[in-house]
């Protein structure tokens, strides 16, 4: 049988909801399913991956230590040992952070096609879908080779489950040797057996000199990775824009710095991230990390809340494919009010609080 | 040092863009230079400002109408250009081939600046398969750089404000992101002169690129359209809130 291999992404010890979707993807593939995990002991995600039809799990860890620190250069050549050691010619992983840094480079590598921020893949066919043209366009891009590499957009294909019957049943296995996974108190009898053994981890260690041993890859050094501060004052929130289901931006009619915070106010209650458009971040107002758009992060969240964002083309290309979009605009000529699902003519210094304090009585009752 | 750019002659951001065929669009409408690699040219150029004998030249595939994005390029200071003439589009991993066989052939790279991504098409890889075409490391989305002997430091911008620095030695592949300096219009002057720069044509098919089997083809090309019915939420402002998070509740499920 076929083998796919799915680069499970990890951020603050936690899998990423975004990962299920591209699970979900990857069984249009018929083949057995490779979830690759870097750092991270997979017992504890064992059954959630296996109800999304994970077949097994390979835990790359470093020789010596158990943790192989962030490198894009040998993270990106432990999955390529990894690929060859169980002969998987079909790699999946998720067009973010990581994924950008990694993905290209094993293609480079591997000479191999990539399609970045893949929406659907029909494996048949080898194809995949994928935006151009800053998002005014779909294209079907086929790919050749004897390796074929996908990047999945986050949070646009649906996760749905297959082996539901069987989560209670992992969950039950797992409990007895992990007790840090014990999150079903109820343990119905189960008919499915390999639900009990099911998906199979299968450690992977990477040497500690084998950056040294192949002459192809060429490293590159870090020195350190700076995190943003959350106690900055350029903290607005502390959702990623990228894992959002909730983004409320804001625009030049925001007017100022200082007045992003009535947006950072209405996030918490919302759990939202906060975004701003170009003419926000020229301005010096927010760093460049919050703007949305074609020259910005691209983003797919449930709902997207514009606040005094005129709905440029530029603008568009970064939220076009969000679920719902809300705009609140004081100009009822403004682009973004037909082209969005609900708006507001309203100054969004009278609505943005007053919708804060409508949420927030909602949350505290 | 020979400072080599590659840029990407894009449709204009604003512009409309109209399907042509089964999976190319009508070119009759502006292109101009990916806005990344404004930022690749404007690092190139202060690079070479502080280093002595040094040139930037810019490179990039296409037809005549690129010779736009490659004089603006030298309106913003590359010293010269080379144009691999090449009717139809290529994928990335042909693109970075030709690239590397265009630069070879020229001279000997201290380093590449690209743009992070191009804007219409938006592969994100070209970078790396230059890189490893010349076996030179490749940063990707590089918002800061500094450089010392032989060696560079770089800001390289991971997602929602992550940034890792990292050291790498020369030669190598940069990926300019937003952020990494404030790309200037050019003066009159500049114009003028980059009237006379070279723009030298080099034929893709002299080039000599072996197709290797790997291939990304865009079989199909539709329009993207959500359709979307706006609808008005209106009453007094605390109405208005009030339905709003009723809609976020009932129909986004999201609250
Ligand atoms: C190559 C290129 C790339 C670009 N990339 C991006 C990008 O990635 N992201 C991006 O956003 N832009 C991008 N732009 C810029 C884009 O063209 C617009 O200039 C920008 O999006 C405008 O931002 P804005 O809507 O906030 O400002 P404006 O166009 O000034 O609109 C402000 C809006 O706020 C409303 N308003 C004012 N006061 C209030 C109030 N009190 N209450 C409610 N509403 C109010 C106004 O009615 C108006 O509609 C790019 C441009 C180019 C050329």
């Amino acid at each position: 049988m076929e083998k796919t291999g799915i680069f499970i992404e990890i951020a603050n010890g936690r899998i990423k909801n975004a990962n299920y979707g591209m699970i979900t993807a990857a069984r249009g593939s018929n083949s057995e399913l490779y979830a690759f995990v870097i750092n991270f002991k997979a017992e504890k995600i064992k059954k959630k991956l296996y109800a999304h039809g994970i077949d097994k799990i390979i835990e790359i860890r470093a020789e010596n230590d158990f943790e192989m620190a962030w490198n894009p250069v040998s993270w990106s050549k432990a999955v390529m040992e990894a690929m060859n050691a169980f002969d998987i010619h079909i790699l999946l992983a998720l067009t973010t952070g990581i994924g950008k840094e990694l993905l290209p480079r094993i293609a480079a590598e591997l000479d191999a096609p990539l399609v970045m921020d893949c929406i659907g893949i029909d494996f048949d066919k080898k194809t995949a879908e994928t935006f151009r043209y800053s998002g005014k366009t779909i294209a079907t891009v086929k790919l050749t080779g004897m390796d074929l590499l996908f990047g999945i957009k986050p949070n646009i294909i649906d996760a749905v489950p297959v082996n539901t019957d069987s989560v209670t049943a992992v969950a039950m296995s797992s409990d007895s040797i992990d007790s840090t996974t014990r999150e079903i108190d109820a343990l119905p009898e189960t008919k499915d057996i390999s639900a009990l053994t099911k998906p199979e981890i299968i450690p992977f260690t990477i040497k500690t000199d084998f950056l040294k041993t192949t002459g192809q890859f060429k490293n590159i050094k870090l020195n350190k990775t700076v995190m943003p501060e959350t106690s900055s004052s350029d903290n607005f929130s502390n959702v990623n824009l990228m894992d959002a289901d909730i983004i409320i931006s804001g625009g030049r009619g925001m007017k100022n710095r200082e007045n992003f915070k009535i947006l950072s106010d209405c996030a918490k209650q919302l759990g939202a991230a906060v975004g701003a458009s170009r003419a926000a971040v020229d301005s010096g107002w927010v760093p460049y990390s919050m703007q949305v758009g074609q020259t910005g992060e691209k983003v797919s969240p449930k709902v997207y809340i514009a606040c005094g964002i005129a709905g440029s083309i530029q603008h568009f290309a970064g939220m076009k494919t969000s679920n719902m979009i809300i705009a609140v605009n004081i100009d009822l000529d403004a682009s973004i009010i037909a082209l969005c699902d609900y708006y507001i003519v309203m100054d969004l210094f009278e609505i943005v609080p007053l919708l804060t304090k409508v949420i927030s009585e909602i949350n505290h009752t | 040092m020979q400072i080599y750019v590659c840029v990407k002659h894009v449709p204009d951001s604003a512009a409309n863009i109209v399907i042509s065929g089964k999976n190319s669009i009508d070119k009759s409408i502006p292109f101009l230079i990916n806005p990344y690699d404004e930022h690749a040219v404007t690092e190139a150029v202060k690079l070479k400002k502080s280093l002595k004998k040094s040139e930037v030249v810019a490179v990039c595939l296409g037809t005549d109408d690129a010779e736009k994005t490659l004089r603006s390029a030298m309106e913003m200071g590359a010293d010269r250009s080379i144009l691999i003439m090449v009717a139809t589009g290529q994928d990335s991993i042909t693109t970075a081939k030709a690239l590397k066989a265009a630069i070879e052939s020229d001279g000997e790279p201290g380093i590449i600046f690209t743009g992070r991504e191009s804007i219409d098409d938006v592969g994100m890889q070209t970078m790396f398969r230059i890189g490893k075409a010349f076996g030179f490391p490749v940063a990707a989305n590089v918002v800061k750089f500094s450089i010392k002997g032989s060696k560079v430091t770089v800001e390289s911008e991971r997602e929602g404000g992550i940034r890792d620095v990292y050291e790498l030695p020369l030669p190598c592949v940069l990926a300019a992101g937003r952020g990494l300096n404030t790309p200037e219009y050019p003066t009159f002057p500049q114009i003028v002169k980059a009237r006379r720069k070279q723009i030298k044509k080099i034929d893709f098919n002299t080039l000599g690129i072996e197709k290797i089997g790997a291939a990304m083809e865009v079989v199909e090309l539709k329009p993207f359209v959500k359709k979307r019915c706006p609808v008005e939420i209106k009453g007094t402002p605390l109405v208005a809130a009030e339905k709003l998070a009723k809609i976020l509740h009932e129909e986004a499920k999201v609250i």
